[in-house]
């Protein structure tokens, strides 16, 4: 049984992990010496007969010590995130498309739009599958999220990639894969009753196997 | 008896040499009026010559104007601790089910459950299957074969079970105990005031929150069944019946919210006022013990975020019913789902710091007492306080990363995110300097008090995780959160709660708990908490999405299945160690040993008042000399000093 992240398989995500696993390390850290402190201070100074406590009302200068230092580790753990979290999420730095799907949620499926060889969406070589979501490796993919009833939740978790899906409203992401699979895509967000098992998958192709999945559904003229 | 009587005469004197406030002026008028007009303070006469109990023995009283609609702040706020344990086991025992399906899912629920034989081939194996024959062959559609045929939870169902197992936590349950119970109970009587300052409003407080009870549970049978949006009542799941198929039931939840918001809101106006108005001569703000502070700065929270609650569900029920689109953005309508996030949060954040404000203050009054000391930094405890109260306005977005909210938004909320966590820091570290030296004594109210303290520390660093971003775009939704919740909630305010009413238990009924039940009862749930919700961090870390029925549904999940039978298991094992504190509750409350005055040797005012506390709580408004943690002054021969007892020599008192 795994008890860590799950593989990732996306470019970015290496990026979260990486912040993950260093805010383990720092919170480790912290919760080892204040529960070893706490610890301590509990059999050091447990009440014995003889022994009084001593009257201590504070100390500004542990006061500015402490604020000091964990003001500088959390502020430092935001200036690691914001390159992190503009990457993946920031509308403006937006890596230009190799290949566009449009999910549209609804319950409880997740439609997958291709805009087939003309790459405009609305016209006739538009393909919809329902739950399959099928994209080529090493190239950059844009989601048009969006959702005809309520909210939803786009989650691939190899991907680390989550976003909630609003009704009447189109919100790009974007990947790129780094190794063929399938991997699941969960529904992350409550959306009725049948929230759970809401399910759909990513198939990741070579791109040999790409071009082959593209030349089936849309046989060259 | 006799040095208490001494001790009042004293005060008694000196009270008219100190720079009175209106209060403590009228109260010296009193002692010379008449006894005619039934007013609280008269008892105050009889101080001179009869044993403190004698008090109360002024007020022949009905029934109900004593247990029912009382107007005493400490019956109401018994009536509130009442209120709040019995909710407590409601909405633990919907907790309980919804485990069982994570364990087993789609399997019957033991007791309730058909047995599988029966299932399978219908022969009837146990009196269970017996009800279950008899439910399927009536006519009528029972409520019971509704929800969970054959004892199988439905997935409606289970949606219904979390939402109202954290409605009910959360606004039935922690706010009345900490906020009502508590805050009725200690702030007259540690400011040293004989009542709040409206009685009456108090005690419309009180009915409200109960009318509202009554309309929460009501919802559960309705046609359609009770709300199933998540307590956070996502819209426009929850603001069409078309989405979810409740109807009634998601109305009664929006009414009974606005109805425990105009309680929550009576009661803080209540308590600002006497805060600010009714404190004992001598006790300035910065002697004021630091649970009172944090009941104050709550009061203050609760009377600015609830209206905006109020508002998001005012718009929500007209959106369900008079067909308005406050909350759905059709192309018609022109509303926003995310409003209602936004109005949701811009409470529900200020509201998280309600649920723990108070359990800080309680855990900074039992560490003092039992390590002997003065609290560490007072002052920065209070100014960390109010730096939280203020900051949390500004951070509400952290719950809204992943919601569409524009990604530069992300940004400024994480930082301030980010910088809230800095005075839950100052707190926790000024709680260790308060151990420092000291000479701890490991009663159960500490030990409880300990627990608070180690399990924030794991609630306020996994915050971190959530706070940052990018990690929280994989973790957002996962039960990494729903740990994070219970650590701060349970095993913050809850083990606050637990210890609180230990510690004040024999001030509030004249009498100690059971002290061997409370350890067992301690132990039992400090392990089997850390048990249920630690795993639930390696479930988040691993991906598992909160507020899914069957986990079994996912391969990615299907490792996990173990977990979530082992926290199962624990969380019933959670629930059952608080069956052992419901029966140490009210057994004490009958047969404990009786208390005396002052057990824990404690400076703050309510331990003056005599046990039990009279009506008017005091015989003489004490008058305050110092701080509220004099503990193990040098070269003082006790190692407490009360606050309300005057300095050495007597001739000091005067000018
Ligand atoms: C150290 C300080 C804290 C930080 C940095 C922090 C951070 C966060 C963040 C970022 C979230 C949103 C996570 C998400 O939805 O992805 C969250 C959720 C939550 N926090 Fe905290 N938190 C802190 C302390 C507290 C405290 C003291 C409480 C309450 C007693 C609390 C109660 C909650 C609750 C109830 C939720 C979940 C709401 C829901 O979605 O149902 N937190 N916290
Ligand atoms: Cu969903
Ligand atoms: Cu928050």
């Amino acid at each position: 049984m795994d008890i860590w992240l799950p593989e990732n398989v996306s470019t970015f995500g290496q990026g979260v992990d990486n912040l993950f696993i260093l805010i383990y390390w720092i919170t480790l850290i912290a919760f080892i010496l204040v529960t070893a402190t706490l610890i301590a201070f509990l059999i050091l100074y447990r009440h014995r007969p003889g022994h009084k406590a001593t009257y201590i009302e504070g100390s500004t200068k542990l006061e500015i010590t402490w604020t000091t230092a964990t003001t500088v580790i959390v502020f430092g753990l935001a200036l690691l995130s914001y390159p992190q979290w503009n990457r993946i999420k920031s509308p403006t730095e937006l890596p230009p498309a190799d290949v566009v799907v449009e999910v549209s949620a609804k319950q409880f499926n997740w439609d997958m739009t291709y805009p087939g060889p003309d790459g405009e969406f609305d016209t006739e070589d538009d393909l919809q599958l329902e739950n399959q979501l099928h994209v080529p490796v090493d190239k950059i993919v844009h989601i048009r999220l969006t959702s005809v009833d309520v909210i939803h939740s786009f989650f691939v978790p190899n991907l680390r990639l989550k976003q909630d899906t609003l009704p009447n409203r189109f919100i790009t992401v974007w990947f790129e894969a780094t190794k063929p699979g399938r991997f699941e895509i969960p529904c992350a967000e409550l959306c009725g009753f049948q929230h759970s098992g809401m399910l759909g998958y990513l198939t990741v192709h070579s791109q040999a196997d790409y071009d082959a999945w593209k030349a089936e559904r849309w046989p060259p003229q | 008896m006799q040095d208490n009587e001494n001790k009042s005469h004293e005060n008694d004197n000196d009270e008219h040499h100190l720079p009175a406030n209106g209060d403590n002026g009228t109260e010296s008028h009193d002692h010379d009026h008449d006894h005619d007009h039934d007013h609280d303070h008269d008892h105050v006469h009889d101080h001179d010559h009869d044993h403190d109990h004698d008090h109360a023995h002024n007020h022949e009283e009905s029934f109900i104007s004593k247990y029912i609609f009382s107007l005493d702040h400490k019956m109401i706020g018994k009536q509130f601790l009442l209120y709040g344990l019995i909710m407590f086991f409601v909405g633990g025992g919907l907790a309980l089910l919804f485990r069982w399906q994570l364990a087993y899912p789609e399997r019957p629920v033991p007791i309730i459950g058909a047995s599988q034989q029966y299932i399978d081939d219908g022969e009837v194996v146990t009196a269970a299957d017996r009800m279950w024959e008899k439910i399927f062959d009536s006519d009528k559609e029972e409520w019971l074969e509704v929800n969970m045929p054959s004892g199988v939870i439905e997935p409606a169902f289970y949606n219904m079970l979390f939402t109202m197992h954290a409605t009910i936590m959360v606004f039935f349950v922690v706010v009345p105990i900490l906020v009502g119970a508590f805050g009725n109970f200690l702030i007259p009587l540690m400011i040293g005031t004989r009542d709040m300052a409206f009685p009456v409003l108090n005690m419309l407080s009180f009915w409200l929150a109960v009318l509202a009870a009554i309309i929460m549970t009501a919802g559960f049978f309705v046609p359609g069944g009770h709300a199933a949006a998540g307590w956070t009542g996502y819209a426009p799941l929850s603001a069409d019946p078309q989405w979810t198929g409740v109807d009634w039931g998601q109305n009664l939840w929006a009414i009974s919210l606005l109805i425990q918001g105009f309680s929550s809101l009576v009661g803080s106006i209540n308590y600002i006022t006497t805060v600010i108005n009714m404190r004992a001569p001598g006790m300035t703000f910065f002697r004021l013990p630091l649970v009172i502070w944090s009941l104050f700065i709550v009061a203050i929270l609760l009377l600015l975020a609830f209206p905006v609650l109020s508002s998001a569900l005012a718009l929500l029920i007209f959106d369900r019913l008079a067909g308005t689109t406050f909350f759905s953005s059709t192309a018609e309508g022109g509303g926003d789902p995310l409003l209602w996030q936004h109005l949701f949060w811009f409470f529900g954040h200020p509201e998280v710091y309600i649920l723990i404000l108070p359990g800080m203050g309680i855990a900074s009054e039992i560490l003092p007492v039992f390590s002997r000391k003065p609290i560490f930094g007072y002052h920065s405890m209070v100014y960390a306080m109010i730096t939280i109260a203020f900051m949390g306005w500004i951070v509400w977005g952290h719950h809204m990363f992943q919601s569409g909210m524009q990604p530069g938004l992300g940004t400024f909320f994480m930082t301030t995110t980010m910088l809230i966590a800095v005075p839950s820091a100052i707190k926790t570290f000024n709680w260790l300097g308060t151990l420092f030296r000291g000479s701890i004594r490991f009663t159960t109210p500490m030990l409880h008090g300990i627990a608070f303290v180690s399990m924030f520390v794991i609630g306020g660093l996994s915050g971190i995780y959530m706070a940052n971003t990018p990690v929280d775009i994989y973790i957002h939704d996962t039960y990494y959160i729903v740990a994070h919740i219970h650590y701060v909630v349970f095993g913050g305010s809850l083990f606050a709660i637990f210890g609180g009413i230990i510690y004040w238990f024999p001030k509030m009924y004249g009498r100690h708990m059971n002290d061997t039940l409370s350890k067992i009862h301690f132990w039992l749930t400090f392990i089997a908490f850390n048990c249920t919700f630690f795993p639930m961090h390696i479930l988040g870390v691993g991906g598992h999405m909160r507020r899914i029925s069957n986990p079994m549904q996912y391969e990615f999940l299907q490792g996990f299945q173990g977990i979530n039978i082992f926290i199962t298991m624990s969380a019933f094992t959670l629930g059952f160690a608080q069956l052992i504190l419901l029966y140490n509750f009210f057994w004490s409350m009958a047969r404990g040993k009786v208390a005396e005055k002052n057990p824990w040797n404690v400076t703050t005012l309510e331990w003056e008042a005599p046990t039990p506390v009279p009506h008017g709580n005091f015989a003489q408004i004490p008058t305050v000399y110092r701080g509220p943690y004099e503990y193990s002054v040098p070269g003082e021969e006790s190692d407490w000093i009360p606050q309300a007892q005057p300095e050495h020599a007597p001739a000091t008192g005067g000018d």
